[in-house]
């Protein structure tokens, strides 16, 4: 690249392993951002990242078990407010609510997980078949996503925890419960992105020049197409995340969550703490609702400002100082006086 | 002849008698020393640096120049129209036509540049089915004009309307003022975007590239209307175009834009006759002329073998026809309409014609991109009416294929190497990239790019290494026959100069067969040894440069020729000419 177009105030092109971290979906629209999206931007991967740790150090990070009742000194005792042994006081059921916040965190976050697993890879393969092949495939498949769309989610939800543990259910059961209802909601949402983006990319002049070559179709769908189909998907993923907490929360909340003794369960603690509010005791619904809240909030502050930054429209950027000297053409010259391979350095674009 | 010398005398005549009145009355345009940078995510990048320019009232100034040069910035911050991000300095003093107000319309808030806008000066875009808004009726679009700048009641408002499409040249105005941007050609549609402009009666028009979404004989006649627009509404006119031809036809003044700056400005008959700056001359020495690929298409005719005449074609169609079936009761487009045409080997065929004339459709049935409909299309010995793509798959390696657009024809996700791989992989010649790389060294080599540009991806290329690199990839196979679709059209005229003459060289060195398409006669004549001239699907006329160029016969191939601007203002006028007269007759 030729020295004298390098743009100003940019530093030197990294190595390619530099680049390569830099280049990974967040990190690379975390160093684009500035201002008040760069501001959102932290501090939703600032509360993602508590959650995260929060669920992957539970145990070290809860003074107490979240099926605990009883230490060496005897019963904890029911809705005992905040005091130096429970932090946040206890619920009805005698847990000690710092124990089962946390905890929590790890149901929340195994929901999480195995929803998006099981949505991506469903949605995202019936996407590409559909949009790639067309026809009558694929409109089956839209009008059954129409259909998924029109059921009202936290109804499904319910149904399917029904289906698969009859409304009670021990940790597994209900955190499947839960996932496979978010699931359903959610293989439209990635179909219909994953499809449209695939039926853009169809008519894009590098797969026909793919198909000329006599390349197959499966090389084409793999190689040519999902790779550049992916672009938008790290922001439904974040914002699905948060949604999948929230019917978790909801099954909990309405009675079809997971058992005390099972797993910690926020939406549970909340439904539990109920009658509690009437009574002046603050401490049970607060701090379980607040980390719902916490935790939502991070989620989709990652995602909304990830997608302010993927469109060039709302994306904020620094401002042209006065005065500063910009001294790089737009399209830096040497086209016409250029031999061979003189031509370096012609629209470099950083995206 | 001797009448259209005198007509340019005469022109040049009352040229002169204008430059004498504007030096006592003011300019329109004042830009003193503007510079805009653009902040983007890379940091600032200046577009236009320090240009200072002045336009007369009633003068066509053209601001020419290639991609990026800041051409088209310089025109917009006339009228304010940069984006948010972009950053001003400098003035650009503009003067209403009565003379009475000027502003700097760097400094007016936006409420006053509202004013200012359409009043002052308006703006006409380039792609005129996208300036106009579909949901509304075009009067009611230029009414929007006058309603924004005074009170007018409805029917003066329409009155204006439909005397403004008159006098644009749209017929039965009383009646299509009502109608909407689809009922109307693009041509057309292009007149009613300047009637908008128009309409306002404004002392300068901003023509942004008016006639590069047009086809050529749609151009002469814009062009023909925006001299009318000079002479008859006595508009200044800033002209923005890459295309020398256009320069030619229409300029009284050029600026020649490099790098955000403007390197020379002279009036047009100087500049053509003698271009002081070297970045000029290559410019205008890039730009393709009719007539130049003659010689050389005659030596390779002469130096064919006996017999090649009668060796068997690679691509021959007879009777072809290629439908689109139609949607939702819409009748069925025939793209392709009984076309016979023949491409022996080692001979290139130039294939031209207008947008919607078929000549893409004809190069992706080739290529198997589309469907036969009826009648005969064999290539390579194999028939495509009806052909099963597994049958066609091994035949697909001996094609190579340039697309249009060299941005789009590359997976972004792919480097320049793995891309040019891409047809030795699938086709079994190598296992993976990495073992093709030899091969694909050669191959950038061949097309005179540096191996390193192997590594890169293709956003981190210029148009015309990526073109380069296009045409590296269809040759890997060493085909027997190349199809280019317009495989220069996306490219700034200097960087197309040498990717045609990289193409020629090839061709003769490898000796494919090539069916090279394109809207641009002057292109095709260069490379082509025979030219097929396609108009609505049908083939009208075919023969060599010599025969189709020289002595046209079809009454659209004459048509077609005398629209053709020339990059020499002398010998334009005469054309111009020529062309009035065909019209008329």
């Amino acid at each position: 690249m030729a020295t004298a177009t390098a743009p100003v105030g940019q530093p030197p092109r990294a190595d390619p392993a530099r680049r390569g971290w830099r280049r990974l979906p967040v990190v690379h629209q975390l160093r684009q951002s500035v201002g008040l999206q760069r501001g959102m931007l932290v501090t939703g991967l600032v509360l993602t990242g508590v959650f995260l740790l929060t669920a992957a150090f539970a145990p070290l990070l809860a003074p107490y078990g979240y099926n605990q009742l009883r230490d060496a000194d005897g019963a904890f005792g029911a809705q005992e407010p905040p005091s130096a042994e429970h932090w946040l006081g206890t619920i009805v059921g005698g847990y000690d609510v710092l124990s089962r916040v946390v905890y929590g965190s790890r149901t929340a976050l195994m929901v999480i997980v195995v929803a998006i697993v099981l949505s991506l890879f469903a949605g995202v393969l019936l996407g590409l078949v559909s949009g790639y092949f067309g026809g009558w495939l694929d409109r089956v498949l839209v009008v059954v996503c129409d259909a998924v769309y029109a059921f009202p989610s936290l109804l499904l939800a319910i149904v399917m925890a029904i289906v698969i543990s009859g409304g009670q259910s021990s940790l597994w059961g209900g955190v499947l419960a839960a996932a496979i209802s978010i699931t359903v909601v959610f293989i439209p949402q990635y179909f219909r992105v994953v499809r449209a983006e695939t039926v853009r990319i169809k008519a894009e002049a590098y797969v026909e020049s793919a198909r000329v070559v006599g390349a197959g179709h499966w090389r084409i769908m793999t190689r040519h197409v999902l790779r550049n189909a992916t672009r938008t998907l790290p922001l439904i993923l974040t914002l699905n995340a948060s949604e999948a907490i929230l019917t978790l929360a909801g099954l909990g909340f309405l009675g079809f969550g997971i058992e005390p003794t099972a797993a910690a369960e926020w939406g549970f603690d909340l439904n539990k703490s109920l009658p509690d509010v009437t009574s002046g005791i603050w401490w049970t619904s607060i701090f379980p609702g607040l980390a719902i809240v916490l935790v939502v909030l991070g989620l989709t502050l990652v995602g909304e400002s990830l997608n302010d930054l993927a469109d060039p429209r709302l994306r904020s950027r620094r401002a042209v100082a006065s005065g500063e000297a910009a001294e790089t053409p737009v399209v830096p010259g040497g086209a016409l006086d250029a031999g061979p391979g003189g031509l370096d350095g012609i629209e470099e674009t950083h995206r | 002849m001797t009448t259209a010398r005198d007509d340019v005398t005469r022109e040049d005549t009352t040229r002169e008698d204008t430059t004498r009145e504007d030096a006592t009355r003011e300019d329109v345009v004042d830009i003193d020393d503007l510079s805009v940078s653009f902040a983007t995510d890379a940091g600032p990048i200046a577009a236009v640096r320090g240009v200072s320019l002045s336009v007369a009232a009633g003068e066509v100034l053209a601001v020419v120049g290639e991609s990026g040069s800041g051409k088209t910035v310089t025109a917009r911050s006339i009228l304010g129209l940069l984006p948010e991000t972009a950053a001003t300095r400098g003035a650009v003093v503009l003067r209403s036509r009565d003379g009475g107000a000027q502003h700097d319309v760097v400094a007016l808030s936006p409420r006053q540049l509202g004013d200012v806008r359409g009043r002052d000066a308006a703006m006409v875009f380039q792609e005129p089915s996208t300036a106009l808004n579909p949901v509304y009726p075009v009067g009611w679009q230029i009414a929007e004009g006058l309603r924004a700048h005074g009170r007018y009641s409805r029917a003066e408002a329409r009155a204006r309307a439909v005397d403004v499409l008159r006098r644009v040249g749209i017929p039965e105005p009383e009646e299509r003022v009502d109608h909407y941007p689809h009922q109307f050609s693009g041509g057309q549609k292009q007149r009613i975007v300047i009637a908008q402009a128009l309409v306002l009666d404004p002392g300068v028009i901003i023509a942004d590239e008016p006639t590069t979404a047009l086809d050529v004989t749609v151009q002469a006649e814009i062009l023909d209307l925006l001299r009318r627009c000079r002479d008859e509404f006595g508009a200044a006119i800033v002209l923005i175009t890459h295309n020398m031809g256009v320069v030619a036809d229409l300029a009284d003044r050029v600026a020649v834009m490099y790098q955000g700056r403007i390197v020379e400005s002279a009036d047009v008959h100087t500049l053509f006759s003698a271009p002081r700056d070297p970045y000029t001359r290559q410019l205008l020495g890039s730009v393709p002329r009719l007539g130049e690929g003659r010689a050389r298409a005659e030596e390779r005719a002469a130096s064919r073998p006996a017999g090649w005449a009668q060796a068997a074609p690679v691509v021959e169609a007879r009777d072809l026809r290629i439908v689109y079936p139609g949607r939702l009761r819409r009748p069925d487009f025939v793209a392709v309409d009984g076309v016979d045409f023949a491409i022996r080997p080692g001979e290139v065929l130039g294939l031209v014609g207008e947008s919607g004339s078929g000549k893409t459709t004809i190069g992706r049935a080739i290529a198997g991109l589309t469907r036969v409909t009826d009648g005969s299309l064999q290539v390579l010995g194999t028939e495509m009416r009806g052909v099963r793509e597994r049958a066609f798959r091994p035949v697909r390696s001996r094609i190579g294929f340039v697309f249009q657009d060299p941005a789009s024809s590359f997976n972004p996700l792919l480097t320049i190497a793995e891309a040019v791989a891409e047809p030795l992989v699938v086709n079994g010649r190598a296992d993976d990239p990495r073992a093709a790389r030899g091969r694909v060294d050669e191959l950038l080599e061949a097309v005179q790019l540096p191996r390193s540009v192997g590594d890169r991806f293709p956003h981190e290329l210029s148009g015309g290494q990526r073109q380069r690199s296009s045409l590296a990839r269809a040759l890997a196979l060493d085909p027997e026959l190349l199809i280019a679709d317009e495989p220069t059209s996306a490219l700034d005229v200097s960087v197309q100069a040498r990717v045609l003459e990289l193409f020629a060289g090839l061709q003769r060195r490898l000796g494919f067969a090539c069916l090279f398409i394109s809207h641009d006669l002057a292109v095709v004549d260069s490379l082509a040894d025979r030219i097929a001239v396609l108009y609505r699907g049908r083939l009208v006329e075919e023969g060599t440069g010599a025969q189709v160029l020289g002595a046209p016969q079809h009454p659209y191939t004459q048509r077609l020729l005398a629209s053709l601007p020339v990059p020499d203002p002398g010998e334009q006028a005469r054309r111009r000419a020529a062309w009035e007269q065909l019209r008329d007759a």
